[in-house]
Parts: structure tokens; sequence; C-alpha cells
């Protein structure tokens, strides 16, 4: 078939609107592309134009594809193909001479896609700001003093030398064996296609035999980030970590947490770290309030866990554990975390100091989940969980003996 | 079995599905309309038991065309999806050509890579021509299966062909249908995702949950059926951890004409928990108060209407 869009309706002016359209949710976050907007019109021209609401799901069939998108993509419909006029009002700001935003609508509920549609249009943003190189160089003393000084304490240059130390660390190989093969000569099976493969070279008189074995591949991380105000001294450089460690190993998600859990994981997989951060910080509204673990936790459970745990991944959980209404909930969630991956490591700031002993309530309950208790303050403490991420098995000690057995009779005592 | 042609709108695909005993929602029938019409692979995404292996299956009965499926796992390869060669008999082929004199390297692997020792897995068997019409290509649980196999994916999907080195291009005369579906445990890839059209099927409204009983169970009484979907429901608003779906409502509908239930009552909802829900915590938070609560309030729900 050719490219030529056959003109809908009236005279090629719907797909032009359809055009349109796709250029504004192209503005408001979605993925669409000049190929997705000839799908459309094709769609329309195929489905014939009938009902809003056939219309609706004809547009919706081509350009949602992904559910995220799906409100997104209502509030834009409801915009665009309103009126004439707010659509022609759209077309306007749009096009390339594009006036800046005036007029807001009053309701609330779109005024995100509204500022999608007028924030990417007309404007150059991206201004590039000028990176001031600071040139690092060591004495082997004082790399040794940054190595094993509080985060907390650290001033701005010396966070900034830390945060090159974390994107140079050497992050684990722990591969594990996927059930993929690949070409391998001390393989445990017989690779027939590629002996057979090779001994036609000799006529077939001769066959060598080529073997596979196991791929491998790192193991997923899912790390569950505390933003609260207690921690923030601390979130920071462990967001510099896990963007390095999503850099380099890809299959890395990262949740924020305060009062609400946010996925930051497509943000942090922006080539500059600051960027990504600073985006990842837009994302979370709730940098520094208060903590509500055994909710955030729940929501993760709830929401994120079958999406992100499948592949049996390493979890994360970087909090001070410092949880005011600490109750069977927590308990209950954390169990299930536990659950839901390979192993569960709590990276703790509190462990800094050498008599820390699990007094607060939401500690003492989240403890007997983990299989590794970290501390998470300094340098040092980051290469040492970059050594326990390589240990495919260490301290289990902590863990009680009823491992996998559900703990449901403390289970649900609220519910 | 019989060929039918593929409908002509969104309302004759409708009925070609609810005919062969499955009940779409419009936006389904319409974008699945679209899927055939466009000669475009449908993405179907959502939660498990919702239904979205059934949408490949009636629409292969009712259409008269060939299931093709294919069950994705971890590890899946090439030689498992697309194609593999007989290897013994081409094993047994070059030693015949051997004792025959053939000495020509060229001539054996031309022979030997023939298509009489390809054996065909599901991609290429779907590819072939089809005297019921092009088949209808199940790929199933894709979310199973690693990123490394969607690159596999990717040649069927947009070419309707693929390419075997020794052999060259395959390419389907007449495309096959195709439905992939997710149950979203990792996300697809957006280079998949492009290429196909895409409906996230979600847990169906009461009116249309009560026609997919009628329709599948046809032998169950009016009132059970009408308190067995009030219930579902109102356990889905509730606080689990896996809301049941639309097979497990099947399940339990039929558990429930087994065990001789006319109308729902706490001990048989308590006995009979277990083919609604599937987690341990989430039955142990359903106790006999909760059970009641939700009959009430089920109860309440079909008031009117009796």
């Amino acid at each position: 078939m050719s490219e030529t869009v056959p003109a809908a309706g009236g005279g090629g002016r719907l797909s032009h609107n359809i055009a349109y359209f796709g250029r504004a949710l192209r503005a408001a976050g979605l993925p669409v592309g000049p190929g997705t907007v000839l799908d459309a019109v094709r769609a329309v021209d195929a489905a014939g134009v009938g009902a809003r609401e056939d219309f609706y799901n004809v547009l919706r069939a081509v350009f949602v594809n992904r559910h995220e998108h799906q409100e997104v993509f209502d509030q834009a419909f409801q915009l665009f193909w309103r009126r004439r006029a707010q659509s022609e009002r759209l077309i306007a700001m749009l096009s390339p001479p594009a006036p800046g935003a005036e007029a807001k609508d009053k309701a609330k509920v779109r005024k995100r896609v509204e500022d999608a549609l007028f924030a990417g249009v007309g404007r150059e943003h991206r201004t590039k700001k000028s990176e001031i190189e600071v040139e690092a160089h060591f004495s082997a003393s004082s790399a040794d003093v940054l190595r094993t000084k509080d985060f907390a304490q650290m001033s701005a240059e010396e966070l900034a030398l830390a945060r090159r130390r974390i994107a140079r660390l050497r992050l684990p190989d722990n591969e594990i064996a996927t059930r993929r093969l690949k070409a391998d000569k001390k393989g445990t099976r017989f690779d027939l296609r590629a002996s057979l493969r090779a001994s036609l070279a000799s006529g077939g008189a001769f066959m060598a035999l080529r073997k596979r074995g196991p791929r491998a591949r790192p193991r997923p991380v899912v790390a569950l980030v505390d933003i609260s105000g207690s921690m923030a001294d601390y979130s920071r450089p462990v967001l510099h970590f896990l963007h390095a460690l999503t850099e380099r190993r890809g299959r890395v998600h990262t949740f924020l947490f305060g009062t609400r859990l946010t996925n930051v994981t497509r943000v942090l997989r922006h080539r500059d770290p600051d960027e990504a951060l600073e985006k990842a910080g837009q994302a979370a509204q709730d940098w520094s309030g208060g903590t509500r673990i055994a909710a955030s936790l729940r929501a993760f459970n709830k929401i994120w866990s079958r999406r992100v745990t499948g592949q049996n991944p390493i979890i994360l959980l970087i909090t001070d554990g410092l949880e005011r209404d600490a109750d069977a909930m927590l308990d209950v969630e954390m169990d299930r975390l536990r659950r839901s991956g390979h192993r569960l490591i709590w990276l703790n700031p509190l462990l800094r100091y050498d008599r820390f002993e699990p007094k607060a309530r939401g500690i003492r309950a989240m403890l007997p989940h983990v299989d590794a208790f970290r501390p998470v303050h300094n340098l040092a403490s980051l290469e040492g969980l970059v050594a326990a991420l390589a240990q495919e098995r260490d301290e289990r000690a902590r863990r009680p003996s009823g491992r996998g057995v559900l703990r449901h009779s403390s289970a649900m005592a609220g519910g | 079995m019989t060929t039918a042609a593929l409908p002509s709108s969104i309302e004759a695909t409708e009925t070609l599905l609810s005919g062969a005993g499955y009940v779409p929602d419009r936006a389904l029938a319409t974008v699945l309309f679209l899927a055939l019409r466009m000669g475009r692979p449908l993405l179907l995404e959502g939660e498990a038991g919702v239904g979205k292996t059934e949408v490949a299956r009636t629409l292969a009965k009712a259409l008269g065309r060939r299931l093709i499926r294919l069950q994705c796992y971890e590890g899946l390869d090439l030689s498992a999806a697309v194609y593999e060669w007989n290897y013994a008999a081409q094993m047994i082929a070059i030693r015949l050509a051997e004792a025959a004199g053939e000495s020509d390297k060229g001539a054996i692997a031309s022979d030997v890579f023939s298509e009489r020792y390809l054996l065909r897995r599901p991609l290429l068997d779907a590819l072939m021509p089809d005297p019921a019409g092009p088949p209808v290509l199940l790929v199933d649980e894709l979310d199973r299966t690693d990123e490394a196999f969607e690159a596999f994916l990717l040649e069927v999907l947009s070419d309707f062909q693929v390419t075997i080195p020794e052999l060259g291009t395959i390419k389907a005369a007449h495309p096959p249908l195709i439905i992939l579906t997710s149950n979203r445990t990792r996300e697809i890839h957006d280079a998949l995702k492009r290429r196909c059209l895409y409906h996230w099927v979600d847990y169906p409204t009461a009116e249309r949950e009560l026609a997919i009983l009628r329709a599948r169970l046809p032998g169950l009484p009016e009132r059970l059926s009408r308190e067995v979907v009030a219930f579902v429901q109102a356990l889905r608003k509730e606080d689990v951890f896996k809301v049941p779906g639309v097979a497990e409502t099947l399940d339990w509908a039929s558990a429930l004409v087994e065990l001789d239930a006319a109308a729902l009552d706490p001990a048989v909802v308590g006995d009979t928990l277990g083919v609604l829900l599937k987690y341990q915590d989430d039955i142990a938070g359903t106790d006999a108060g909760r059970i009641e609560r939700l009959i009430a309030e089920t109860r309440e729900a079909l008031r009117p209407r009796e």
C-alpha cells in the first residue's frame, strides 16, 4: 500500500486534525511518531466516522499502548475533540509560530495535560548549562578520609567528590545463569546446528562437536528509597549509586517513597545523573516530608510487585525504619516484600552508630524479614554493599527458621 | 470446519464473538475489528484471568481458522519458536551422499539445508498457507519470556516473514491474525508495542459478567448467577491482593453448581473461597464477618431488580 493517506471525511480536514491531535499527544508525553499518526488516519478510515465513542475507541487503539497513558489520552481527547473553537485554539498553539500559553482552563484534572500541551511548544527548552569541571587530585590519605566520612557531615564540595567516586564504583557482577543458551566450548549441551554446519566444511567427513551452555546476566535489582526528612542526607548519594547501577546493568527498578510511592525508574535512565535526580525530584513530590513505610510498601506490593519482581530480583530497601505508626500492617507488607524477591537487603544509615540497637518499633517489626541489614552512610558502606550484592548468600542468620511459611496469624489483625 | 469472512463492522465483530460464546465490550470489539481490518497484530494486556487468551481461541473458532499457540517461557529460543533443522535426517543425507561418491560440498550443503529438512515451529507454521484461511497465531504470556525473544518476534509481527540464514526469507502469502497476550509481570519493549494495536482488558462490568456467565454456563440458575456476579463485583472493590478474574467467577459458579447451592450463604461461600481467592493472606483476611457483609451488599445490590 502506498503511503498516501486517503482523505477521510471532509476533504482531508479530519486527517489534519488527527495529525494535530498526534502532536498534542506527543507533547503530553505519549510516544507518538509519524507512523502512528498515519495508522490513526487509516484506522479512522477503516472504521468509518461514526459515534463519538467509536471514534474515541479507534484513536485509543492506535495511540495508547501503555496502560498508564490511558488517563493522559482521555484528558487530551476530551480537550481536543470537544468544541471546534477549543480545538482550533489548540491547533493555533501547536502551530510553529505559537504564542505563549495564555488562557488556562479552570478544570483541575486537565491541568496536567494542558501544561504538557503548552509547555513543550514554541519554546526552546534545554538551555545548556556550562559545567564547571572540578579536577580532583587526591592524596591517598584524603581519599581515605572521604571514604569513611558520613554523608551528612560532608561539605557540598566533598559530596560532589563522593558522587564521582560513586559513579566510579566497580559494580558487582553477580550474574545468574538464565535458561537461554549461547555457544560455549565448555557447555554441557550439544549444538547440533553449529556442529553440522561445521562438518560441511569437510564435506561431512568429520564432525567436530560444538557445544552450548547457559548465558549469564546480572540479577535484576528493585530499590525502594525513603526520601523523608530524616533520610535527606543519605537518599541523594544512594540515588547516585542507583543511577550508576541503572546505567551499567539495566533491569534496575527504583521507587521513592515518603508519604507515597513514586516510580522513578525511567527518569533514572537519563545519562546525566544530576538531570536524572532533578527529574526524580520532580516526579516525587514529597522530598523530605514524613514517612509512611507500611503504606508505601503496601502500595508497592499491590501495584508494582507483580510487574517488577517477576524475575526474582534483589530488593534493596533504603530507610531508617523510623515509622511512627508501626502496626501489624508493616509486618504483613514486609513479609510479602521478602517473599517477592531473591533477597531483601535493608540499608539503614542509623547503623553508623556502633552501639545501634533496634529499639524503634518500626525497626523491630521490619528486622525479622530482611536477609541482610547494612549501613549506608558513607562511601565505605556503599563499597560494602557492592560486595554484598556480589555475594549470592550471606548473613542469613537473622532470618527466622520458618522461612516461606505464612505468618497469617498476625496478619490482617486490623483488616 | 466452516470458514467465515472477516467481520465488516464493529457490530459484526461483536456479533461474531458473542456467537462463539465470548461477550466482548465495545472497546475490545473495536480494537479487534481494527486489528483484523488493518492486518495488525493485537497486544492484549490485563490481569490474569480476564479472558485474554480466550479472545484468540474464540476468534479462531468463530472464523473457522486454525489456532496456532505459542506458549512463552523463559529461555524460549529460535529452535522452539520458529524453526529447527532435522539433524538426524541431515546426517543420514550426508552419509548417503558420501556413499554415492558425491564430493561437491556446495551441492551437499544446498541439498541438506533445503525445506525438506526443516522442522516448522509455531511462528513459521503460522506463515504457511492454510486451506481454511490464514491461521490465528496466539503468542501467549509474552512477558514470561525474556527481552531477547521479543527480537525474534519483530520480523514476524511487522513483515509476516521469517529469515532462515541457510534458506532465505519465508514470507506469508496471507498474513496470519496475530494476538499477543501479557500479564504485565514485566514491561514489553516499546519496539514491539509499536507494531501492535494495544488493548487493556479490564475486569468486566456486572452486566457483562452476567452475560458471560449466561453464555458459558447456560444451565446456571438465574438467581444464583446474579448473586455470584454481584458478590464477585463487591469482592473486587475490597482491599485484596489479587482480585478474582472472570475465570475465577466461572470456576466458582461451576463449583457452586456442583455443591447444589441454589443461593449464596456464608457457609458455602466460606467453603469455596479457595476457588475465588488464590492468596493465603486474602483468604485469611476474608473471615466470616467480611463474607456476611459482602453477602449483605450482594443482596442490597440485587434488591431493586428483583
